[in-house]
């Protein structure tokens, strides 16, 4: 993933976590380049499925622009943190600087800067929440343990548009609202396609072992999938996402 | 021939068409009432079979046998400590991955078991072809192909129950891979000195599945199991690296899975009229305008015909009025029973049942074609402002019409906890008796914006209540997860049997209530009770209240029926110009506390039959409680700001 992709999601995140779509002239104000260009990155980005545009309203990111958008925020988010509580920079300056090292942090290595800073869960200057961490683990101690894989590409459920799909990976939240989701076919390895999502944030129609549901966003936000990479892919059950259609 | 009885329970997902097989099993033959002690419907019924009588029982709609809802547990504990003598497995062939989950499940609890493959016609629809044979093999319990609807396959079905309890063969539950096996053994031969009524091997499986319910039972028996059994679920933990709980379900999961995939074959599949009206339903704004109009048509439909029955019964009750009159008189004692016992179910034929009976058709029908569902689905998010999903809207908009259909309604929610809590947000609806009461005072004397803001008062009322309630009352707050099944046509024959069913268990259970009410209160009034009462309400009234001693009496009536705490402040008063006798504060006072205060007796007889006596009690004290404390802080804020 090239830097600047991820610098463009990462923008279209932050804005997009406010409740609305970001527009192109916002964008090019944010990232100090010219509306025309941000206009042309949008339409690659909107190809490669990472952004979905719509006239007039701006661009909100898919699925899997999100996942991408999630690894890059929490890393960045986790180092300025680091950067103000450990070393004491001033607020003003974290942003900057995490902006420059977020790129060339691995996930290991955000995960122990995660259980060093005890677990933060909002960032030193605007407050804003720290995307969770998706490595599969009961609790926030097993984390030294969980296996990294990097080219893996998770996110929860509730941030699918949709058409899109994406592999059951494991689901997280309280013992009754996971039993409840494994009985109704959201377990491990479970294919699952977003159907339609209702306005104001409403629940997400999906479909899932060949009966389609109707699933509250919170719920949603439960339930990590895997998405495949990019191109045509198809699911091979023990072996993942595998090119080919 | 000897007549030989056999008993039959019903199990599978909901939309299954579960009551449908049920209803042309049984016809007229059933009774419909609760299961002991639970707000969970339960419906029996009996039919005649080739020399049998046979017993039926339709479990609860469910999607497994966890801990998630009181009816998984009552059908779990029915299965295992009744012993029906054949389980019927109901099963949807058009999703079949996830009812044969279900299935799994019930062959765990190992009884003598049927599958009825139904709707093997939307299956076809969809391109679903399965092969019967196969999956019975590969289950190794029987299978019957059925299409409920038009009857078909049903003999067949009685056939194969009655060969199935006859050679009496219990079911082999289903084998998991070999690192869980392992373990169940391990804990079944722990296990082998607790007795309880379950299989040993299902004791094993929840066990290591963390089932509440199940370690309940186990560890008051063999406290000293606990140890044992965290150890062998870490190392189900470490192995799979899930918890116990997933690793099972997966496992379960990946076996349905195998089976469909090995009895099913895909052939391309027609073009169902429903799927463009599926689409259009949840679209955001399409699905929006078909729902308003929906609501708005049930609502009007259930209320233009209800009041229609209900003036028609009104009259025969007047007629028959005077026709008892000259023939018993006047005098006090004809009076009381006419007044007290007469009226008393005159007003429950009259306000209960002419809504009751087009609400029950209604809801019926919006539950079997689907629909239900889609409204959920759309205002889901609405919703949750008040602590409730998306199905709580339904009781919602019937409460603007009569509380006591939206009390029956809450049924609709899954869980216990999201009952209670529709049920009271519910009650606090005005009614449309109240909303007389709203218009007649405080809209004609005072004006419409102000009966407006008695309306904004009341959301605003049911919005923090609501909230409170939600935190208050105990359990884990539950997101909307549902089935959206695919519309259907409702078939008259269930949706009649439906209504009347439920509506001969409504009259047996809530019109004695609503009868004894009325008399404990016409008999105080012809004994002269009523003027001490009124008096010892004197400081609420008077004093705190600032209204009209008289308003003590019409607020006791209204509690039979809300409207009645205006007609009879008329006839107290000798007038129906109320602006000659209260000042628009206090009109505006005691409509708020109509309003609010306890629902009407017929809602609290429907609280006590859902929700047992001791719930009823607490959400009328806290109406109560909360209208008199409202209607004393608005009076004098009121007076503080008119005389300023």
């Amino acid at each position: 993933m090239s830097r600047s992709v991820e610098e463009y999601l990462k923008a279209i995140y932050s804005i997009n976590e406010e409740g609305r779509p970001a527009k192109t002239t916002e964008l090019a104000k944010r990232l100090k380049v010219s509306p025309p260009s941000v206009t042309q990155m949008l339409k690659r980005l909107a190809d490669e499925g990472l952004v979905e545009y719509s006239p007039y309203r701006g661009v909100t990111l898919t699925g899997r622009g999100a996942a991408i958008a999630q690894r890059v925020v929490r890393k960045h988010r986790l180092l300025e943190r680091f950067l103000h509580d450990f070393l004491g920079l001033r607020k003003e300056k974290v942003h900057e600087e995490a902006c420059r090292l977020e790129h060339g942090l691995s996930d290991e290595a955000a995960a122990a800067l995660c259980r060093a800073l005890k677990r933060p869960t909002t960032c030193p200057d605007d407050n804003k929440p720290i995307p969770p961490c998706t490595l599969e683990v009961e609790s926030c101690d097993e984390c030294e343990t969980a296996s990294f894989e990097e080219s893996r590409l998770l996110t929860q459920l509730s941030n699918l548009k949709p058409g899109e799909e994406g592999i059951v990976a494991f689901v997280k939240g309280g013992r009754r609202a996971r039993q409840r989701l494994l009985d109704m076919g959201l377990t491990k390895g479970a294919r699952v396609k977003v159907v339609n999502a209702a306005p104001f944030r409403g629940p997400l129609e999906i479909e899932v072992r060949g009966s389609t549901l109707a699933l509250g966003r919170g719920l949603a936000g439960n339930v990590y999938v895997e998405l495949p990479p990019h191109g045509p892919h198809r699911w091979r059950r023990g072996r993942g996402w595998r090119r080919g259609s | 021939m000897e007549t030989r009885k056999l008993r039959v329970a019903l199990a599978g997902n909901a939309n299954v068409g579960k009551s449908v097989i049920f209803n042309q099993l049984t016809g007229l033959h059933q009774h419909i009432g609760n299961w002991p002690g639970k707000t969970v419907e339960k419906a029996e019924g009996t039919l005649r079979f080739d020399g049998y009588i046979i017993d039926v029982i339709d479990l609860p709609g469910i999607y497994s046998l966890s801990t998630y809802s009181l009816e998984e547990l009552i059908s779990r504990e029915y299965i295992a400590v009744e012993q029906p003598d054949v389980i019927v497995n109901i099963v949807d062939a058009s999703t079949l991955e996830r009812n044969l989950f279900f299935t799994l499940q019930l062959m765990e609890l190992e009884p003598r078991m049927v599958v009825a493959l139904n709707m093997m016609d939307v299956a076809r629809d969809k391109g679903i072809y399965i092969d019967a044979e196969k999956l019975s093999k590969l289950l190794g319990v029987p299978v019957v192909p059925t299409i409920a609807t038009r009857g078909i396959g049903l003999t067949e079905l009685m056939h194969k129950v009655i060969e199935t309890a006859e050679k009496g063969e219990a079911v082999k539950p289903p084998v998991y891979g070999p690192e869980v096996e392992a373990r169940i053994k391990t804990l079944m031969e722990l296990l082998e000195d607790v007795e309880t009524p379950y299989p040993r091997r299902w004791i094993a499986i929840k066990l290591l599945e963390g089932d509440e319910e199940v370690e309940r039972i186990v560890y008051r028996l063999k406290p000293e199991l606990r140890g044992e059994v965290e150890r062998l679920r870490r190392e189900i933990e470490e192995i799979h690296g899930h918890d116990a709980p997933s690793v099972i379900a997966s496992e379960r999961y990946a076996i349905a899975s195998r089976i469909a995939v090995e009895v099913i074959t895909l052939k391309s599949p027609r073009r169902r009229i429903g799927e463009k009206l599926e689409e259009l339903t949840v679209h955001p704004l399409w699905g929006y305008v078909i729902m308003i109009l929906v609501v708005l048509a049930i609502f009007y439909g259930v209320f233009s015909l209800g009041d229609y029955l209900s003036q028609l019964i009104e009259a025969g009750f007047g007629s028959l009025r005077g026709l008892y009159v000259t023939h018993l008189g006047s005098g006090p004692l004809a009076e009381l029973l006419w007044s007290g016992v007469i009226e008393g179910i005159a007003a429950g034929v009259t306000i209960a049942l002419p809504y009751i009976i087009p609400f029950y058709i209604a809801l019926s029908l919006l539950e079997d074609s689907g629909y239900l569902a889609r409204i959920a689905y759309l205002m889901d998010s609405a919703m949750h402002k008040i602590g409730l999903h998306g199905k709580g809207f339904i009781p919602l908009i019937l409460g603007f019409g009569c509380n006591v259909p939206a009390m029956l309604s809450c049924r609709i929610m899954e869980t216990e906890r999201e009952r209670i809590l529709c049920a009271f947000a519910a009650s606090l609806i005005p009614c449309a008796a109240r909303g007389v009461v709203i218009m007649g005072l405080v809209s004609r004397y005072i004006g419409f914006q102000w009966a407006l803001t008695l309306y904004a008062l009341d959301l605003l009322i049911i919005f923090a209540l609501g909230r409170v309630a939600f935190r208050v009352i105990p359990g884990e707050p539950l997101g909307l997860i549902m089935e959206m099944p695919p519309y259907r046509w409702p078939t008259a024959r269930v949706t009649l049997s439906k209504t009347w069913f439920k509506l001969r268990d409504f009259i047996l259970k809530a019109f004695p209530i609503m009868v004894l009410g009325n008399f404990v209160i016409y008999l105080s009034a012809i004994m002269g009770w009523l003027p001490i009462v009124v008096d010892a309400l004197r400081p609420v009234t008077v004093w705190w209240l600032g209204l009209p001693l008289e308003t003590g009496v019409t607020l006791i009536f209204g509690l039979l029926r809300k409207e009645l705490a205006l007609v009879m402040l008329a006839s107290l008063f000798g007038t129906s110009d109320f602006s000659a006798v209260m000042t628009p504060i206090q009109m505006y006072v005691y409509s708020l506390v109509v309003m609010v205060y306890v629902p009407c007796i017929a809602t609290i007889a429907v609280l006590v039959r859902e929700f047992g006596l001791k719930r009823a009690l607490i959400i009328t004290l806290i109406e109560i409680g909360f209208a008199l404390l409202l209607g004393g802080i608005a009076y004098r804020l009121l007076l503080g700001v008119l005389t300023h």
